[in-house]
């Protein structure tokens, strides 16, 4: 039985670590000179995939990133993990800025039918815009069942048996494929890439597609009115017995 | 007797460290440089043993601070 062909969506943001600022102008946060790497979701949606076809179950692994030139760096990233080979959908530094869910996945379901991909695994949400969109999204323009927060996949039968984090604690369903699949924290632990895979990576193919190659307008449809700092929390209140607490409860109302 | 292949792969390692990257490949340089003279293939493989589980730690701990970071934004 001929494995799965993965693609696997990897996105460029802000590194975890780096302290967000806010532009002095209010249109956004700063991006120049600061550190960027794959988002961690991503990472793990790639592990995922190389994981399966170290098992065998998955036969070819396809990173996509779409964004401006730099994007590459993160596509030679999933290739030193043990992507087979990368497509970067390439943007205007401008046209990234307001690039959102609704046009990466019409992007991400095109290149899954022309690379007739039977998986799409993709990160929950990417730590810069915490959208969560763009698996689910992927999925119904795909027509194809979805299986979010996935913190364990298994192969039952043909089919995939996906268990989900939700709030409510862990959920199993079985989801027939082609699916499209969320990573969530939980799912495995990312490999470090290792030097001599980072300059393998370099000779594995990558080509650059724009967005009109796959038909899809990336013209935005919303527009950032602003970007602030989250306010200043405000510092809380010591009480020393339920009956003071009480009583400030009722001076402010709340009871 | 550097070993490079460890070396190279330490520093790139090397590039996260919390403390800095010039502090790591100082202390790194350091390390080598003090054992550069041996000659007994077992204490080579010793010292290059070491070298592997430095690396390891080294992955361990971006590996835990990020899923510590991630778990907290996201989590709680």
């Amino acid at each position: 039985m001929s494995g799965f062909r993965i693609l696997v969506g990897c996105k460029r943001v802000i590194d975890y670590a780096v302290k967000v600022r806010v532009k002095p102008d209010k249109t956004g946060v700063v991006t120049e000179g600061v550190k960027h790497s794959m988002n961690p979701f991503d990472e793990i949606a790639v592990e995922e995939a190389v994981r399966m076809k170290e098992k065998k179950l998955a036969s070819e692994i396809i990173a996509v990133s779409c964004g401006p030139q730099q994007c590459q760096e993160t596509l030679r990233t999933a290739l030193a993990m043990g992507v087979d080979r990368a497509i970067h959908v390439i943007t205007e530094p401008k046209e990234y800025e307001s690039m959102q869910p609704i046009h990466v996945s019409k992007i991400l379901s095109k290149i899954a039918t022309e690379e007739k991909a039977d998986l799409v695994i993709v990160g929950k949400q990417a730590i810069d815009d915490d959208c969560n969109q763009t698996g689910q999204m992927t999925a119904s323009l795909l027509d194809w069942p979805q299986a979010t927060f996935a913190s364990k996949i298994e192969k039952s039968n043909g089919d995939l048996s996906v268990m989900r984090e939700i709030d409510g604690g862990l959920e199993t369903i079985k989801v027939k494929v082609p699916a499209v699949l969320t990573s969530d924290l939980r799912l495995n632990e990312p490999r470090y890439a290792t030097l001599p895979n980072i300059m393998k990576a370099k000779k594995k193919p990558l080509v650059t597609k724009k967005p009109s190659d796959y038909g899809v307008d990336i013209t935005p449809r919303q527009e950032i009115v602003s970007v602030e700092d989250p306010p200043v929390r405000q510092a809380g209140q010591k009480v020393e017995s339920v009956e003071e607490l009480v009583t400030k409860l009722k001076e402010a109302g709340l009871v | 007797m550097s070993n490079p292949k460890l070396r190279s792969q330490l520093l790139y390692l090397g590039k996260e460290y919390p403390k800095g990257y010039t502090y790591f490949r100082d202390r790194c340089k350091t390390a080598f440089m003090k054992n550069k003279d041996i000659t007994d293939e077992e204490e080579i493989k010793m010292l290059i043993a070491r070298g592997k589980f430095v690396e390891k730690e080294l992955e361990a701990l971006y590996m835990l601070r990020k899923y510590r970071t991630l778990k907290k934004r996201y989590y709680e």
